[in-house]
């Protein structure tokens, strides 16, 4: 933004101009309109054509350029460093939001008497802080792999239906629906999923826990609704509508030739989906599963709402029946007690955790569809 | 097929016995994927519209604030909490909406070389920022650092950062759409590049611009993670987005949500057990999803009528 015209500001624009620009002495000879315009802008232009298509000046407010060299460069100039000063402002962004959370959390890091990374006690208010991100990254991790699980598998259901199960008139008023899933703001899904949702698919819940409950991740843990389990099932709910629309996206390029190569080979409709669709899909999947994995890991009001404070002094729990915090739910319920630097500096290096988490997960659903691209 | 060990199975015939039945189970299973979607969406409107009706019915909840109301208190209205969350949102689009056209601008019409790469990676970094880790950015720059107070306009500044990608990903995409030709005549008429940008490739792009900006807005207006961190939640009313806590949608609900509780009142000489919270919470999320649905058709209105004129 703060970039001055002079500044790298000609040499940029030299190539663009070169690039899509008459060559002057084309220019000049070529009755092609708007020459009054062209003509003090290109330099060398002859006057030749001025009198051939006055008429055509009009069309794109060429007239209006003034007569010397001077506003449109200078105007190129500005619109170019501007534009590339906005680019380079975003890349400077995300590194000044790097660079604030790592001043802001070290000093905290540094004077935690446990090991950051490990410990399961999060008292941060005194003057010997001991803390950890332990539990909140199991939480976390294990709340948002539970609605992948959820979701992926419906998501590929319904990015078929759509692309190529669907009617073409129902095709599109279905994926209107599922982007209206998107739509809805997220503390609205945390009220309706603690509220409405838990109490209605306790009882599973409850049955899992009784029967397979020998199972580390069935135990049961007493918590009833605010559960790991119903946190999974509303995520899920949330993430569909970006795995869908990666999954159609995807499906929908499949070459017509693989597909009629199948039909022609006497494939059932599942024998061309199976044999054609899905391996020319695959890649794609993986990264709209990994960028809906991204969402569910940053989200936060909704699993605030919904997950249920637990004490972490007992025996580590595996189970998705018992509550918990995850990095975001840990800074949201905290965030009306940022009173000491030290303290704020805590929940600041758990949200550095969290940003380098999504950060590599969406680095790497974006590597896996660059790649992608690339021999498509 | 059981003596055909050496064939693909795709050559066996079609629509023997257990092919057909595999077949059958697939489309099954993948309408009942379709089916099964669509039972959240259905009950969880059902649910807001059903419970919310009641209060944004009754009089006064569009021109009436919370103040002085608890749970034990009927009434109320949501005025306070509208104008934060406009205020809230009219700043952040102030500000994003250059911004991200600009950036767009830069990636389509001069991107090239490593700052180009940088920058779309950036985007694609920042679609996938969670909003806890962007309020606690703008908490350690403007609070932590430079020793500011919470308010609105904080709020803002988080979702700007939110906001800018999705502008910039539908601004890029429609600029992309525009034919070259067009850029083409341009130039061949003289007319040069900035001015090819800002008249004819602007304008051509301008209605799948505008519907970016609206899908931008109807996802910062539901956001609520930034208000936790940045504003405190007020219930009066509070026009002033740079000073004192501030009401919005979402924190009203969060703070129904926190209130909740039963009064119990003669009605009829029976007593009852009467939920004024409650119908709040429904009541308020019932009115930011109206302003994030009409948001979302307003947007795809305009997206409609684009595609039909081209």
């Amino acid at each position: 933004m703060d970039r001055t015209p002079s500044d790298s500001g000609p040499a940029r624009l030299a190539d663009p101009d070169l690039d899509f620009e008459p060559r002057p002495d084309a220019a000049g000879s070529a009755p092609s309109g708007g020459q009054r315009a062209v003509e003090p802008f290109l330099a060398t232009s002859q006057p030749a054509g001025v009198s051939i298509s006055a008429e055509a000046e009009p069309v794109f407010g060429a007239g209006t350029l003034g007569g010397n060299l001077g506003p449109g460069r200078f105007a190129d100039r500005v619109l170019a460093g501007l534009s590339s000063g906005a680019g380079a402002f975003l890349v400077l962004l995300i590194g000044l939001v790097t660079l604030f959370l790592v001043i802001r959390a070290l000093p905290a890091i540094t004077a935690d008497q446990s090991n950051f990374l490990t410990a399961r006690s999060w008292d941060v208010g005194g003057d010997s802080p001991d803390f950890g991100v332990l539990p909140l990254l199991w939480v976390t991790v294990l709340v948002s792999l539970l609605a992948m699980a959820f979701a992926v598998p419906v998501a590929i259901g319904i990015a078929l239906f759509i692309s190529h199960y669907a009617p073409a008139q129902v095709a599109r008023p279905v994926a209107y629906v599922i982007d209206l899933l998107a739509a809805i703001p997220s503390i609205i899904y945390g009220v309706w999923g603690i509220a409405v949702l838990a109490p209605k698919i306790q009882p599973l819940a409850d049955l899992l826990s009784r029967h397979a409950g020998w199972f580390p991740l069935f135990a049961d843990e007493n918590v009833k609704g605010g559960t790991i389990f119903t946190g999974g099932v509303v995520l899920a709910v949330m993430i569909l509508p970006i795995v869908t629309a990666i999954g159609r996206d995807v499906f929908e390029r499949t070459p017509r030739a693989n597909i009629e190569a199948a039909w022609a080979l006497g494939a059932t409709h599942w024998e061309v989906i199976r044999t054609a669709v899905l391996p020319y899909g695959r890649a794609g999947l993986v990264s709209g599963a990994m960028l809906g994995l991204g969402r569910a890991l940053g989200e936060t009001i909704a699993i605030t709402l919904i997950l249920s404070k637990v004490s972490n002094t007992g025996p580590f729990s595996y189970s998705i029946f018992n509550g918990g915090e995850t990095f975001a739910s840990k800074i949201a319920n905290n965030a009306s007690e940022f009173n000491s630097p030290a303290q704020t500096g805590a929940y600041i290096a758990a949200g550095l955790v969290l940003f380098v988490l999504t950060f590599a997960v969406n680095a790497a659903a974006r590597w896996v569809v660059n790649r992608r691209k690339e021999f498509a | 097929m059981t003596s055909a060990t050496t064939v693909h199975p795709l050559a066996a015939a079609p629509g023997t016995g257990w092919r057909k039945t595999k077949d059958r189970i697939a489309t099954t299973v993948i309408y009942g994927c379709f089916l099964l979607a669509l039972v959240p969406l259905v009950w969880l409107l059902w649910t807001v519209v059903s419970r919310g009706l009641s209060a944004i019915t009754r009089d006064g909840w569009f021109t009436g604030s919370q103040r002085g109301i608890t749970y034990r208190d009927p009434g109320g209205g949501v005025l306070h909490a509208v104008v934060g969350t406009l205020e809230q949102v009219a700043l952040c689009t102030l500000i994003s909406v250059p911004i991200a056209l600009l950036v767009a601008i830069y990636l389509v019409e001069y991107g090239r070389g490593p700052l180009a790469r940088a920058t779309t990676f950036m985007v694609d970094i920042l679609t996938g920022i969670p909003s806890i880790v962007a309020a606690l950015f703008i908490y350690a720059v403007f609070v932590t650092t430079f020793s500011g107070q919470r308010a609105g306009w904080l709020v803002s500044l988080a979702l700007v950062m939110l906001m800018i990608p999705v502008v910039v990903r539908t601004t890029e995409e429609m600029l992309r759409l525009v034919p070259d030709e067009l850029r083409e005549a341009s130039y061949a008429l003289g007319v040069p590049k900035w001015k090819t940008i800002v008249k004819v490739v602007l304008p051509t792009a301008m209605s799948g611009i505008m519907t970016g900006v609206v899908l931008g807005v109807a996802r910062v207006a539901g956001e609520t993670a930034p208000l936790l961190v940045l504003v405190g939640y007020s219930p009066n009313d509070n026009n002033n987005l740079f000073s004192g806590p501030q009401g919005s949608l979402p924190g009203m609900i969060k703070d129904q949500f926190g209130n909740l509780g039963s009064t119990t009142i003669l009605r009829g000489g029976h007593k009852v057990s009467v939920h004024y919270a409650a119908d709040r919470m429904w009541g308020a999320a019932l009115t930011l999803i109206l302003l994030v649905m009409v948001l979302n058709l307003i947007a795809r209105l305009i997206a409609s009528r684009s595609k039909m004129s081209s």
